[in-house]
């Protein structure tokens, strides 16, 4: 087993899909010469040729389009939105049609669809290059979207998302690809999308959340051990469709829940996944669900000072998780 | 392990909005296959049998025979089994005794502030419930003095339930005597399971209780009969047709002289045959048809701002029962000859008297034809079938004196009547088209082709 980066977890999925199943293309800004802004695709297009690693024009909406076109054509496309903010040209094309392909067309159709998409901010992008629009799709039955915070999670979830039968959204955050790193097989195995997963058990309070704030949470966790307190951690990662029995057996652990997530707290996941505790174990909660989320403003700001208020952090976290642990 | 389903009044048209139960075919404890009928249900047009859209048995009937449903509303509960696990299953389960980490330094820190000491959170209270513990006696570590969920697992680990509440000899597991918050949940939970989907009514509604009268009253001299379901929607179309379309009527008169010949020669051949009657009526719809073909704005629908003309031509028939009128339709009559519709006017004539029509045998009808020739009458006039454009009548065949060619000759003659939407329809195109239907009728004889 290698240690990797997040990011190089990411494109190894993509590299061994595309030798597995000769279906599998990239499609995407810059993706092929450049081999993504990111380098998230570095190397791909020298391997499989310009037919498999596409460059496209600067325009999302055609990117989707034509990846839905191939998807239900029999291919199995990953369609790379340079940054998740740049992906709202494009909801028409996945919301209005990959969702209900199979649907509308009572199963004669399906869209076997990936789009990737880095979320989240803290690398000083301002308002275009910071945005967590996972709230916007949340709702949308008929898609699929997961949000891997580890790099096993990140290779196994991009592998299991090119092999589901239907549209996938994959948000890798950003900020995670070279912050996070870890042990990733150099083998084939996928994560299974729907399954939440526990970073770390504990009695005392219950931490959901998925993507980079859980960097946060488990370095908060560290230093609230030394209090005396202890944390449970689950990482959500499938956000849709919501691992319940999952989030419900985390809960269940301690009584005191804390949702943190990047995405503004106001209909954000957190409210979701707070609705099903509500829902589910009222008479076991020991105390009001917590969340702890980006604030209600419009986008992330572009001076640091503003940036800092906005972006969550280990401090904020751990006051947090204090604040749960004494009520 | 098993659950159990309730069954939901299905959507059997697009206009249905509910449907009464006529009776029960199954009963409780019975076994039930799935798609096996269950019950019989009268709808706005017909009865029909509801099949079961699980395999199980009958736990209970939610709607009794002669109740009004709503369609959505549960109507039964069937048991079935299955591996699915209860969703509310661990309503006593989940709380695992925590290691008794005594918290007692803490609660020093929280001396001073009791202002959340009286607050429980609902895990506190089931828990205490649960161990049948005085919290009065726990000491509370959260914040404000509040007894943390903690505080209860540590307290219990402790075995501080030894000073608890009176019952303290009586075995953990039985429930006191105050139905608990705990003891509630697990009844409360296994109805909430039941339902998975659709409309959530604590109650099924009720239809009104109404004095029927079947005998006479003693010094008055009427009677009252319950308005059945199908007599309650023949008064509604009817009098929604009476309201809305502005009827007009006209009669022609047509020398079917030629036809009871023909017929005469060929009915008996006819029956060996295809083991049915050659009625006059399946000629006088092939007439009414040609002329629909000719006059296609008579196959219409009034929409307000336009006229809806139909393409396909469905006949509905009028068919009487002692206590009713119903009008099943001949699908495409237009394409079926004398002998075709000769044989679904019997299949659906038969159908109509055992009361076995489905729902598909009384929709989709453009135009109707009402055989009142059937009942002796030689002149009516005919309430259009709602939304319909018109409706024809084909009266009874008399022999009279007519004028041929200044001539007395006896014929048979016969009385073809039209109500008309006004609205769509005048007299011109009307009269047309009766006259294309008369020049059909007489044209028929003894070498029209039945088939």
């Amino acid at each position: 087993m290698a240690r990797m980066e997040y990011i190089d977890a990411i494109r190894l999925a993509m590299k061994e899909e595309m030798e597995r199943d000769e279906d599998v293309f990239v499609l995407g800004e810059d993706v092929g010469v450049k081999g993504g802004v990111f380098t998230t695709t570095k190397g791909l297009q020298e391997q499989f040729g310009e037919e498999r690693v596409l460059d496209t024009p600067l325009s999302e909406s055609a990117i989707a389009g034509a990846a839905i076109g191939a998807a239900m054509y029999g291919m199995k496309p990953i369609a790379e939105m340079q940054y998740s903010d740049f992906m709202f040209p494009a909801t028409n094309q996945i919301i209005s049609e990959a969702a209900k392909i199979r649907y509308r067309s009572n199963n004669d159709w399906s869209c076997p669809l990936v789009i990737r998409a880095p979320i989240g901010g803290g690398i000083f992008g301002g308002l275009y290059h910071s945005q967590c629009p996972e709230s916007v799709f949340f709702g949308t039955p008929g898609l699929k979207i997961v949000a891997p915070y580890t790099a096993y999670d990140a290779k196994g979830l991009l592998k299991a998302a090119v092999r589901d039968p239907d549209p996938v959204l994959f948000f890798e955050n950003k900020k995670c690809y070279k912050l996070v790193t870890g042990e990733v097989p150099e083998t084939d195995y996928i994560v299974p999308i729907g399954k939440a997963n526990v970073l770390r058990e504990g009695d005392d309070i219950t931490v959901i959340s998925y993507s980079l704030p859980l960097h946060f949470a488990l370095e908060a966790a560290e230093e609230l051990a030394q209090e005396g307190i202890t944390a449970h951690i689950l990482d959500l990662r499938t956000l849709q469709p919501l691992d319940k029995e999952g989030i419900l057996e985390a809960a269940r652990r301690t009584g005191k829940v804390l949702i943190i997530h990047e995405d503004n707290k106001f209909g954000g996941i957190g409210g979701e996944v707070s609705a099903i505790l509500a829902e589910e174990m009222l008479y076991e909660l020991d105390a009001p669900i917590m969340r702890l989320c980006g604030p209600d403003v419009p986008a992330m700001p572009i001076n640091p000072p503003s940036e800092k208020f906005f972006m969550l952090n280990k401090d904020k976290v751990k006051e947090a998780m204090r604040q749960l642990a004494q009520y | 392990m098993k659950t159990v389903t309730e069954v939901f009044m299905p959507q059997l048209a697009e206009s249905l909005v509910s449907a009464t139960i006529d009776k029960w075919l199954k009963q409780p404890g019975d076994t039930v296959d799935m798609y096996e009928p269950i019950a019989e249900i009268i709808t706005d047009k017909v009865t029909a049998e509801l099949p079961s859209t699980l395999r199980g048995t009958l736990v209970k009937i939610l709607a009794g025979a002669g109740e009004t449903v709503p369609v959505g509303a549960p109507i039964c509960l069937i048991e079935t089994a299955s591996e699915g696990t209860a969703a509310a299953g661990s309503a006593s389960g989940g709380t695992e005794v925590a290691a008794g980490a005594a918290s007692a330094q803490k609660q020093a820190q929280t001396e001073g502030d009791h202002s959340m000491r009286g607050r429980y959170s609902p895990a506190v209270q089931q828990l205490a419930a649960e161990h049948k513990l005085d919290l009065t006696l726990i000491p509370g570590t959260g914040l404000g003095g509040r007894i943390t969920r903690k505080d209860v697992l540590a307290y219990v680990a402790a075995g501080g339930n030894a000073g608890g509440l009176r019952q303290t000899s009586a075995p953990q597991t039985q429930p006191a005597a105050i139905p608990s918050p705990a003891a509630a949940q697990p009844e409360d939970a296994k109805h909430a399971a039941v339902r998975s989907s659709g409309l959530h009514l604590s109650e099924t509604p009720r239809i009104p209780q109404v004095e029927v009268e079947g005998q006479p009253i003693p010094g008055r001299g009427e009677t009252f009969i319950d308005v059945t379901p199908i007599r309650n929607t023949i008064a509604q179309k009817m009098r929604q047709s009476v309201t809305e379309i502005p009827h007009g009527w006209m009669m022609i008169e047509v020398d079917v002289t030629n036809l009871v010949v023909a017929r005469n020669k060929l009915k008996d051949e006819f029956m060996k045959r295809e083991g049915i009657n050659l009625t006059y009526l399946a000629f006088f719809i092939k007439a009414v048809v040609n002329a629909i073909k000719e006059y296609p704005i008579i196959n219409s629908v009034w929409a307000v701002d336009k006229i809806i003309v139909k393409r396909d031509i469905n006949i509905s028939l009028s068919v009487g029962t002692e206590d009713s009128v119903i009008t099943p339709v001949i699908k495409n009559a237009d394409q079926k000859n004398i002998a075709g519709l000769a044989r679904e006017i019997d299949v659906l004539a038969r159908k109509t008297r055992e009361g076995k029509l489905k729902l598909d045998d009384v929709q989709g009808g453009t135009f109707t034809v009402n055989n009142t020739g059937s009942f002796g009458a030689i002149l009516t006039q005919p309430i259009i079938n709602y939304p319909q454009a018109a409706i024809i009548t084909f009266e009874s065949i008399v022999k009279r004196p007519v004028v041929i060619n200044d001539m007395l000759a006896v014929r048979s003659m016969a009385n073809v009547c039209l109500s008309l939407d006004h609205r769509i329809l005048d007299g011109v195109i009307c009269g047309r088209f009766l006259q294309k239907v008369k020049e059909t009728l007489e044209a028929f004889d003894a070498e029209t082709k039945l088939y």
